[in-house]
């Protein structure tokens, strides 16, 4: 008790006396960085969930070819979740004389849950969201539909045994997704008019959906319950299973951000370092009249340690304040370019803050503050007894466990941190012995110069430890900072360029063999760049290495259901734009052997090896091939891709169809209706919306990540206060004495300016080849991205450096040398 | 190995006001040091109080330094981000004393310096901090004071009006002093003044009374 009360007294005079302001602040900006980051990355990456939500159009999907039991939809009522359902079935739609295949959709008045259906009033007009269903006696058409019927709005059509009044055309589901399943047009009615059509008959293919939708909570205690119940065939799918494409752009967004909050992370803890070191010089003395005065080691400890947990806790409180006041603001100067409301923040971001005021604290501050209490007592009496000096191991080691702690709390994956472990060992060591070699070579350049510039170098060389910490402190900043602008421009603009505007927009499939040469003729016509037709070969697997699918226990229930529906088979001689293969050789063009290559994930879960024979049954045929290589597909390329391609040996002459993408701008409207009508079993799928999807979530990340390089900006230039700081005692102390001896203001401010921009010039040095190195290697190694070397890179460093810490150095040696040196010499 | 002291066998009676003087480097300062416990010597003993110093160890000592003894240094020892009152204080609050505050504060006055309470070390002249730290020392009454060439670092002046204080506060409370000075005329105010030389005691000279300074 008396020590926590002395230990408030003396942090409250500490903070009012201006000692603790460095450490504090340091922390504190730690603090607020991370937790702005964390809220804002909770908010859009909630945002980011309900945007891939949409695609269900709701959080939870159960989907059954079962009429789905009434006490499911009780259970989540009684749950406090929404629920919406969908009854599916292919129908024959006639208008008059004609009539085409459609997809005949029943939807309750709550559909959907998730995003907004979008109308148009007639065919190529204007699309608006609308949060209605189609009303009793109404129908609601795609633009495919209408196309292939021939008439539009107005039209009373037949489904059945109903007639229905086409009342809009329906331009965007945000369920529609774009798998193989979704081949007819749609045609949505209300679900009180589906008795009507007396299209549900014992033997009729009909699937049924039940949506769900509540709060994050809610569904997630939901979602094991619904779980345990389901029947066989019926099937549960979140948000885990929408679209790969938006799977995929979450992934790596996800990855941007972990990367960013890390390097906030390092950055406040250098800075958090630099400054206890600092702290617990200037302490020394007040161990030692401490102890002086009667108080024992045991006390001093408790003293210390309380003070941490005391600093933890308001650096925590004020931190993450501030850090939820910068996220609103951050959230509302981008209030523009996030085309969705953002989701309010949950409460984790408060945990999170204190949690890595605390792991910063005790590893970067503890090791100084406890060595501090071993001060002697007889430092009282000889100012020159210091405490046994702190052991670098011992500190190094402590930081470095809470750095991991800290990283492996916040990205969960632990390859991933010891990769960065190993990864920040090794750039430690190395900025270490570069700034090393680098001081050492500085130093002999002092003879050279006039009286002002050797004394600034010499004070480099004469502080070597000192120096060597401040450059490769000062490196690892700018490092960082200048590793952001890259990976924020360069990475961030080779990921969208995957995604360019052009890409892809219209998949076009179930194209006959002989219609290809037409349709290609047709786009060339109409403009359109030709793109690559794929053939598509649909098979189902019947044994791996001669083992019957139905026999084998698949490890991965994925892979098992994988192995056991209809496959798409594709075959060629070229490997596809967006594959890399991973391990084993494609196949010679024109080799007659039967070989296939197998996307990676996908041959993880089924568990096939190099070397493994594959065998399906095509259209009551048998076919095998050999697996001799694996490949990786970007997905969000939105191009044709296949977990499995054949060499043209294996899959020739069997049943194909064909399918291809392409992009058509909003002018080309017109001539895919023309398409459609001209090939009208051809299935045209407008992926617009689903490309629309991806690149809002690339915006979101992008925001986020823009939002984490603002904080790292201002956690590098905390290093690089509390560094200036930490030399100001002495340099001080040297100006006075200089300045008693004689040197004119002007010559020391040169002199420690000299060293300033000494030690900015070699951390930029340090910088620059670190940060391309850097880039490079997350550029190819972790974001699968090109990447070109900068020479500007090699400028801006040594300048920045330069200028940073310079124009620092300035502003603090200011301070210094206006100081009268009388007072300071007094004062020491 | 150095010998820093050799030979030393020194008793100082309670009350009773000695002076150490010598050279630089005759091992004053490391006398004081193991005088107060703040040092333990590699052999020979050390008796405080009636304790044994050099059997207890830096807890014990600390204790001990904490109820019986009280400092005074050539360099103040203020801590600077404290003020004058706060640094008084600090002993007080480590003996979890009742009021602080108010024995603090009347120190202060005692010294003169109730007007500058709430100044810092840095805002001080040399004598009104050591005059502070006279007030620290003394206002947990201990029962011995070292000072270390409390007048080493001030003028003349300041240095006798310091000495005043320390020899007024030294009647009021029957402090054992023990003094550590170059100044003859500031140990000529002792009851004893002890000489050193190479580390050893040289002579030890009684004195009649003290004298007008």
């Amino acid at each position: 008790m008396k020590a926590l009360s002395l230990a408030w007294r003396l942090l409250v005079r500490d903070w009012k006396s201006g000692e603790l302001t460095v450490l504090g602040v340091a922390l504190i900006i730690a603090v607020t960085s991370l937790t702005a980051v964390a809220f804002l990355t909770d908010r859009v990456g909630h945002a980011v969930e309900l945007r891939a939500a949409e695609s269900l159009a709701a959080d939870l999907r159960l989907g059954s070819s079962q009429p789905i039991p009434a006490s499911y939809k009780e259970m989540a009522i009684e749950a406090d979740l929404d629920t919406a359902s969908m009854t599916t079935m292919p129908s024959v739609v006639f208008d008059g004389d004609q009539s085409t295949l459609s997809a005949v959709r029943a939807v309750t008045g709550n559909y959907p849950l998730r995003g907004r259906l979008k109308t148009a009033s007639q065919l190529l007009g204007q699309a608006a969201e609308t949060s209605e269903v189609p009303a009793p006696g109404e129908a609601w058409a795609t633009t495919r539909l209408l196309a292939r019927l021939g008439s539009d709005t107005g039209a009373v059509i037949t489904v059945g045994k109903a007639s229905f009044k086409v009342t809009k055309v329906l331009d965007f589901r945000p369920d529609q997704g774009w798998q193989f399943v979704d081949l007819a047009p749609t045609l949505l009615i209300n679900m009180a008019d589906l008795e009507k059509t007396a299209l549900i008959q014992p033997g009729s293919r009909v699937s049924y959906r039940l949506l769900l939708a509540g709060s994050r909570n809610d569904i997630d205690t939901f979602k094991p319950r619904l779980e345990e119940q389901l029947a066989q065939g019926e099937r549960l799918s979140d948000i885990q299973d929408t679209n790969p494409q938006i799977r995929s752009a979450m992934e790596r967004s996800g990855r941007f951000l972990n990367l960013a909050s890390l390097v906030s992370v390092l950055l406040a803890a250098v800075a958090v370092a630099m400054s206890a070191r600092r702290y617990a010089l200037r302490h020394r003395d007040r161990i030692a009249l401490l102890k002086c005065l009667g108080s024992q080691q045991p006390f001093i400890l408790k003293l210390n340690l309380l003070q941490l947990v005391m600093l933890t806790i308001l650096g925590a409180v004020a931190g993450t304040i501030l850090g939820f006041a910068a996220q609103e603001a951050l959230a509302w100067v981008a209030r523009d370019l996030i085309t969705q409301q953002l989701p309010l923040p949950g409460a984790s971001p408060v945990f999170l803050g204190l949690v890595t005021a605390l792991f910063i604290l005790c590893g970067f501050a503890l090791p100084d503050l406890v060595q501090m209490g071993k001060t002697p007592v007889l430092r009282v009496l000889r100012q020159d007894v210091e405490p046994p000096p702190l052991r670098y191991g011992i500190s190094y080691v402590a930081g470095l466990v809470a750095v991991l702690a800290l990283l492996q709390w916040l990205v969960r994956d632990i390859k991933l941190v010891l990769g960065i472990a190993a990864g920040a060992a090794g750039t430690f060591a190395v900025l270490g012995l570069a700034g090393w070699a680098l001081v050492k070579a500085t130093g002999r350049f002092r003879g050279v110069a006039g009286v002002a510039w050797r004394y600034g170098l010499a004070n480099l060389s004469r502080r070597g430890r000192e120096s060597i910490a401040q450059v490769v402190a000062f490196g690892l900043g700018l490092m960082v900072l200048m590793l952001l602008t890259l990976v924020r421009n360069d990475l961030m603009d080779s990921w969208r360029d995957s995604l360019p505007e052009n890409s892809p927009n219209q998949f076009l499939i179930n194209i006959q063999p002989y219609e290809v040469p037409q349709m290609q003729q047709f786009l060339e016509e109409k403009g359109i760049e030709v793109p690559r037709f794929s053939p598509l070969v649909r098979a189902r697997m019947t044994a791996i290495n001669g083992q019957d699918v139905n026999q084998i226990s698949f490890e991965d229930p994925q892979g098992e259901r994988w192995a056991k529906r209809e496959s798409n088979l594709s075959f060629g001689d070229e490997i596809q734009t967006g594959n890399t293969l991973t391990s084993g050789q494609w196949w010679q063009p024109g080799s007659n052997s039967r070989e296939v290559s197998v996307e990676e994930d996908f041959g993880r879960e089924l568990g096939v090896k190099l070397g493994d024979e594959l065998s399906f049954d095509i259209a009551g045929e048998p076919v095998q091939a050999t697996v001799t290589s694996f490949r990786t597909v970007e997905w969000d390329t939105f191009r044709p891709n296949f977990f499995m391609v054949f060499s043209p040996a294996a899959l020739d002459g069997y049943p194909a169809s064909y399918i291809t993408a392409l992009y058509a701008s909003d002018d080309d409207d017109e001539k895919i209706i023309d398409l459609m009508r001209l090939f009208p079993s051809v299935t045209v799928i407008d992926l617009e919306a689903s490309l629309a999807q991806v690149r809002d979530v690339m915006d979101k990340a992008s925001l986020a990540v823009q939002a984490v390089f603002l904080f790292t900006l201002i956690a590098g230039l905390a290093v690089l206060w509390a560094a200036v700081q930490s030399s100001l005692d002495e340099r001080s102390f040297e100006s006075a004495i200089l300045r008693t001896l004689g040197a004119s203001r002007g010559r020391v401010l040169t002199g420690v300016t000299v060293e300033f921009l000494a030690i900015g010039f070699l951390a930029g040095l340090l910088a620059s080849s670190g940060a391309s190195l850097a880039a490079w290697h997350l550029a190819v190694n972790v974001y699968e991205l090109q990447y070109s070397f900068s020479p500007v890179l090699w400028l801006t460093g040594p300048l920045l450096g330069m200028i940073f810490v310079g124009i620092s150095g300035m502003i603090a040696t200011w301070q210094v040398v206006t100081h009268s040196p009388l007072n300071v010499l007094r004062a020491s | 190995m150095l010998t820093i002291l050799d030979q030393v066998s020194l008793q100082v009676s309670h009350g009773e006001r000695i002076a150490i003087i010598g050279a630089s480097g005759a091992g004053k300062s490391t006398l004081l040091g193991l005088l107060a416990g703040l040092d333990l010597p590699t052999s020979g003993r050390v008796w405080l109080s009636g304790r044994e110093l050099t059997a207890l160890d830096e807890d014990g000592r600390a204790a001990l330094r904490a109820d019986e003894v009280g400092f005074v240094f050539q360099s103040f020892h203020l801590i600077p981000s404290l003020t004058a009152l706060e640094n008084v204080m600090l002993p007080l609050e480590l003996t979890h004393h009742e009021q602080p505050l108010q024995a603090a504060t009347q120190a202060l006055e005692n010294v003169g310096l109730g007007d500058r309470a709430g100044h810092y070390p840095r805002q001080l002249s040399g004598g009104e901090k050591q005059r502070v730290a006279i007030a620290r020392a003394y206002v947990t009454q201990p029962s011995v004071l070292f000072a270390d060439e409390p007048t080493g670092n001030l003028d003349q002046q300041t240095g006798e009006t310091i000495i005043e204080i320390l020899f007024n506060m030294n009647r009021e409370y029957g402090t054992t002093l023990v003094l550590v000075s170059h100044d003859l005329g500031l140990a000529q105010r002792c009851d004893r003044i002890i000489r050193m030389e190479a580390g050893q005691i040289r002579s030890s000279t009684e004195q009649s009374a003290e004298k007008p300074s």
